[in-house]
C-alpha cells in the first residue's frame, strides 16, 4: 500500500539494524545540523513578520542588529570590563539570564531523559522563589553563608516536592505528568498570589497595599563578581549554574542513577526486565528535574534579578520555566547543548525588552512579542525534526537517485 | 450496573439503596447545605448547614463503600463544601450575603463557564479523534484578539466571530499538519502553539493598536433575551438574558453529545482516537478525520476566547495575554469530565462557579478569593491521581498514526 512519493522521503522509520535507521537516529538525536537548522529557520520566519508589518527588509535586518546588541554581543567588539559601559552591561544581564535558562533547561532536559516531558518548570521556579524569599525574609539573624545556603538548599528542595508530587502519582495511579505539572504550575500561581496579594501571609510588611513581597534581607543575598553601583550585577548563580551543568552531565552519563534513569527513558518495559525498579525511577527523575528549577528561582530571588522582592504583579510575567522548554528541546536535552540554547534564549530575551536601546528600529514592545515568536517557532520546528532534516536534505535528494526505500512502516514510538 | 430501564422496573426500596442515588441525593444534600444559609432561607444558625452536610458526606461514604467511588466522593466533597461555605455565610453579615449570592451570580457562574464549555468541546474533538491539543490555550488567545480587531475593523460582532473563529482554526490546521503528518511530539507541538499565540496576539496588538487599549465602541456579542422570563423574579435575573454565546455553548453540548455518540461521523472520529489501524482497516481515513477534528477544535476554542474580549466582561478590549490559564481550565474540565461532553459540561459548570464565586468573595477578603482559584486545578489533580475514579484518555490519545 505504500506510495512511492513517501516511502522515499526520510521520516519513514527503517529497519532497525540498516544503515539508514543508524543514520537516522544519529541524525535525530546527536545531529547539530537539525538545532541549527531550526534556529536559522525561526529567526528567518521571525524576519519575515517583522519585515512584512514594517514594510522593509532592510528594518528587519536593523531590528536583529539592535537585538544582537542589546543582547550586549557587541561588546566581543571593544572588551570591557566597565559595567557602565552599555554593552557590558547589556552582556552581564543576558548571563543573568542564561544562568537561569540553564537550569530550566535542565529541569526539562533531566526529565525527558526518563521519557518524561515537565511543563512544570514554571510552578516549580515559582516554589523555588516563594521558598527562597520566605527563608530570605524570615530568618534575619542568621550569619550570612548559611543563610544563603539554607535558602538556596530549600528553594531546591521546594522545586523538588513540587516536581515529585507529579511523580509520584505517575508511578502510583499512571496520571500522566503533562496534566498534572500544567495542574501544579496553576496552583503554584495562584498559591504565590494569594500569598504576596493584598493581606497574604508573605506580603510587604510596611506597604500593605502593595502585592509584593519585604525584600530578603541583606545577608541572604548571593555575593556580586562583577558589579557597578546602583546597578544589578552578575551574582555567583551563574556559577551554580555551570556547576549544575556539570553535575547533570555527570549525573546523567556517569552514575547508576543516570545509567536507570536513561534505561526507563528508552524503554520502561526492558528496564524492568533487566531490573530497575521503574517508579522509583519516575519519582526520582522528576525530583531531581523540579530541583533544577527550584534552584533557579531561589537564584533569581536571591541573586536579585527580582530586586530581591516577587509579587502578584511579577508573578504572570516570567516564563524562564516554559522557555526552559525551548532551551532542553534545542539542546537535545544534553549538557552542553542546555548552555548554548539557555544562551541563545537568554540573549533573545534581554536583547528584545530591557536592553533595547529606546531608539531601536522597532519599539521593545513589539520586539518582546519577537521573542515569544522566535520562541514557538524554535519548539514548533525542534518538535519537527522530520520537516527540518527533509528541507535540509532537499538539495542532496534532487541531485541523487532514490534512496533504498524504507521497508519497516510501523508505528513511531510515542 | 444496570440500565436506566431495569433500574425503572425495581421496586422503590431496591432503587433506593443503589448506589447511584444515595451519590446523587447526597451532593443534592451537600449543595443544600450551603443554600441553608443563603437567602431567601437563611437559617442564622450553623447547626443545620452542618446536620445536613454531615448526612451528605455520610451518604458519600455509603456510596463509595458500595464501589461508585467518583459519585461517593463527590458526595463527601459536595457535604464537606456545603458545611464550609454555609458556616462562612452564617458569620457574615446579612448585607454581605445578599450581595455574594443572588441571582447574578448563576447568570456570572454561566458567563464564566461559557468560554470553558467552547473549550471543553473543542478538546473533546480534538482528543476523541486522537490527537492531544495543550494548545487550546493559544488557540483561545488568538480568538480573543482577533475577534475584537474583526468586530473594530468590520463594525460588527459577526465579522470579529468569524475572523476569530477562523484564525483559531488556521493556527490548528498548521498545529494539525505538524502533529499528525510530520509526527511531532503533540506536548511538544502544542506548546510551541502557546507560544505562537502569545506572540502573534502581543505583537499584532502593539503593531495595530500602540499598545493602547482597543478604541471604546467596538460592537459586542448581544444579549438574547427570552421574552416573558426577564422581567420574572429569580429567574429573570439568572437566566433571562444571557449572552448569545451562552445560549450557544448549552446547544454545542448537545450537538457534541449527539455528532460524537449517535452518528457514523462520531463513531468514525471516536475509532480514530481509539484504534486508527482498525479503523484505517475498514475505510476510514484516519488523517482526514483527525485534520478535521483538530480545525473543529480549532475553531470552537477560538469562539470561547472571541467570548472572552467580546463577551459582557471582556467590553471589547484586549489584553496581553488574556485567556491567563482559562484554556487550560478548559482542558482540565475534559479531563475531569471524563473526555464526555456531559461530564465535561458539569465540570466546567463547577469551575466557572468557582470562578464566579471567586470574584464574589472578595467581599469577604481577597485572600480567600485569590486561593479559590486554584480549586479547578486542585480538583482536576485530584480527578487525575484517581481519588475518584480512574479518567479514562482514549486509547491511541496522542499517538501518531502513520498510514500503511
Amino acid at each position: 500500500m505504500s506510495d512511492p512519493e513517501r516511502s522515499s522521503a526520510p521520516e519513514q522509520p527503517a529497519e532497525p539494524g540498516t544503515l539508514a535507521a543508524r543514520w537516522n537516529v544519529k541524525q535525530r538525536a546527536g545531529g547539530i545540523a537539525v538545532p541549527i537548522a531550526t534556529v536559522l529557520l525561526a529567526f528567518f520566519m521571525g524576519g519575515v513578520v517583522v519585515a512584512a508589518t514594517q514594510h522593509s527588509v532592510h528594518k528587519a535586518l536593523l531590528a536583529y542588529r539592535d537585538i544582537f546588541n542589546g543582547a550586549g554581543l557587541n561588546w566581543i567588539f571593544h572588551p570591557t570590563t566597565n559595567l557602565l559601559d552599555i554593552s557590558a552591561y547589556n552582556l552581564s544581564q543576558t548571563l543573568l539570564q542564561t544562568s537561569t535558562l540553564i537550569l530550566t533547561g535542565l529541569a526539562v532536559a533531566f526529565a525527558f531523559r526518563c521519557g518524561m516531558f515537565n511543563i512544570g518548570g514554571q510552578g516549580q521556579y515559582f516554589m523555588g522563589i516563594i521558598v527562597a524569599n520566605w527563608i530570605g525574609v524570615s530568618l534575619v539573624g542568621m550569619s550570612s553563608l548559611p543563610h544563603i545556603l539554607l535558602a538556596l538548599a530549600l528553594g531546591t528542595v521546594a522545586g523538588a516536592v513540587w516536581a515529585g508530587i507529579a511523580g509520584v502519582l505517575k508511578a502510583t495511579v499512571g496520571a500522566h505528568e503533562v496534566i498534572s505539572t500544567i495542574m501544579l504550575n496553576w496552583i503554584a500561581y495562584w498559591f504565590g498570589s494569594w500569598l504576596f496579594g493584598d493581606g497574604g501571609p508573605l506580603q510587604n510588611s510596611t506597604q500593605p497595599t502593595i502585592p509584593i513581597s519585604d525584600q530578603v534581607s541583606p545577608g541572604a543575598r548571593l555575593p556580586d563578581f562583577w558589579g557597578a553601583q546602583g546597578f544589578q550585577g552578575v551574582h555567583v548563580g551563574v556559577f551554580i549554574a555551570l556547576a549544575a551543568l556539570v553535575v547533570f552531565w555527570a549525573l546523567v552519563n556517569r552514575t547508576t542513577l543516570g545509567y536507570e534513569v536513561r534505561a526507563v527513558g528508552f524503554n520502561p518495559d526492558a528496564a524492568a526486565y533487566g531490573g530497575i525498579n521503574v517508579k522509583k525511577n519516575l519519582i526520582r527523575a522528576m525530583a531531581i528535574s523540579g530541583a533544577f528549577a527550584g534552584l533557579a528561582g531561589a537564584i533569581d530571588m536571591l541573586g536579585g534579578t527580582t530586586n530581591y522582592q516577587f509579587g502578584q504583579l511579577d508573578i504572570p510575567v516570567s516564563q524562564v520555566g516554559f522557555i526552559g522548554i525551548a532551551v532542553a528541546l534545542l539542546g537535545r536535552n544534553t549538557a552542553l547543548g542546555t548552555l548554548l540554547g539557555a544562551l541563545l534564549f537568554g540573549g533573545l530575551l534581554f536583547g528584545t525588552t530591557h536592553g533595547l536601546n529606546s531608539g531601536a528600529v522597532i519599539q521593545p514592545e513589539l520586539a518582546g512579542n519577537l521573542t515569544y515568536i522566535i520562541e514557538g517557532l524554535v519548539i514548533l520546528f525542534v518538535g519537527a525534526d522530520v520537516l527540518v532534516l527533509w528541507v535540509w536534505n532537499t538539495p542532496r535528494r534532487l541531485f541523487r537517485k532514490r534512496a533504498k526505500p524504507a521497508t519497516s512502516t510501523a508505528e513511531l514510538p510515542a | 450496573m444496570s440500565t436506566w430501564t431495569a433500574r425503572l422496573d425495581n421496586p422503590l426500596s431496591a432503587r433506593l439503596r443503589d448506589a447511584a442515588i444515595t451519590g446523587y441525593l447526597g451532593i443534592f444534600l451537600g449543595a443544600f447545605a450551603a443554600f441553608l444559609a443563603i437567602p431567601p432561607i437563611e437559617a442564622r444558625t450553623i447547626t443545620w448547614p452542618i446536620l445536613v452536610g454531615i448526612v451528605a458526606m455520610l451518604l458519600g461514604v455509603w456510596t463509595i463503600a458500595r464501589g461508585r467511588r467518583r459519585l461517593g466522593w463527590g458526595a463527601f466533597a459536595a457535604g464537606l463544601l456545603g458545611i464550609g461555605l454555609g458556616v462562612l455565610a452564617t458569620y457574615s453579615s446579612t448585607d454581605n450575603l445578599n450581595q455574594a449570592f443572588d441571582a447574578t451570580l448563576v447568570a456570572q457562574t454561566l458567563g464564566a463557564t461559557t468560554p470553558l464549555i467552547f473549550g471543553a468541546m473543542a478538546g473533546i474533538f480534538s482528543e476523541r479523534s486522537g490527537v492531544v491539543n495543550i494548545g487550546l490555550e493559544g488557540m483561545m488567545l488568538m480568538g480573543a484578539f482577533w475577534g475584537v480587531y474583526g468586530a473594530d475593523k468590520g463594525n460588527t460582532w459577526v465579522v470579529g466571530l468569524a475572523l476569530g473563529a477562523a484564525v483559531g482554526g488556521l493556527l490548528a490546521l498548521v498545529y494539525a499538519f505538524f502533529a499528525i503528518h510530520l509526527r511531532a511530539d503533540q506536548i511538544v507541538g502544542g506548546t510551541a502553539v502557546n507560544f505562537l499565540a502569545v506572540g502573534i496576539t502581543g505583537y499584532f496588538f502593539v503593531q495595530l493598536y500602540h499598545n493602547a487599549p482597543v478604541p471604546n465602541g467596538v460592537p459586542l456579542l448581544p444579549n438574547v433575551s427570552i421574552p416573558g422570563l426577564s422581567n420574572t423574579h429569580f429567574l429573570g435575573a439568572a437566566i433571562g438574558d444571557l449572552n448569545i454565546l451562552t445560549w450557544a455553548g448549552f446547544a454545542l453540548v448537545i450537538l457534541t453529545y449527539v455528532v460524537l455518540f449517535k452518528t457514523p461521523i462520531g463513531l468514525r472520529i471516536r475509532s480514530c482516537g481509539e484504534h486508527p489501524r482498525a479503523a484505517d482497516t475498514v475505510g476510514i481515513n484516519v488523517y482526514a478525520i483527525r485534520y478535521a477534528c483538530v480545525v473543529l477544535s480549532g475553531i470552537l476554542v477560538a469562539i470561547g476566547g472571541v467570548y472572552l474580549s467580546e463577551g459582557p466582561t471582556g467590553n471589547g478590549t484586549f489584553i496581553f495575554n488574556m485567556s491567563n490559564g482559562l484554556g487550560f481550565i478548559a482542558l482540565a474540565a475534559m479531563i475531569f469530565g471524563n473526555w464526555r461532553p456531559a461530564g465535561a459540561f458539569g465540570a466546567a459548570l463547577l469551575f466557572g462557579f468557582s470562578n464566579a464565586l471567586a470574584l464574589r468573595l472578595q467581599i469577604y477578603s481577597t485572600q480567600a478569593g485569590t486561593l479559590f482559584r486554584a480549586l479547578p486545578y486542585v480538583l482536576t489533580l485530584v480527578a487525575v491521581a484517581g481519588v475518584i475514579g480512574r479518567t479514562v484518555a482514549p486509547a491511541a490519545d496522542g499517538k501518531p498514526y502513520v498510514r500503511q
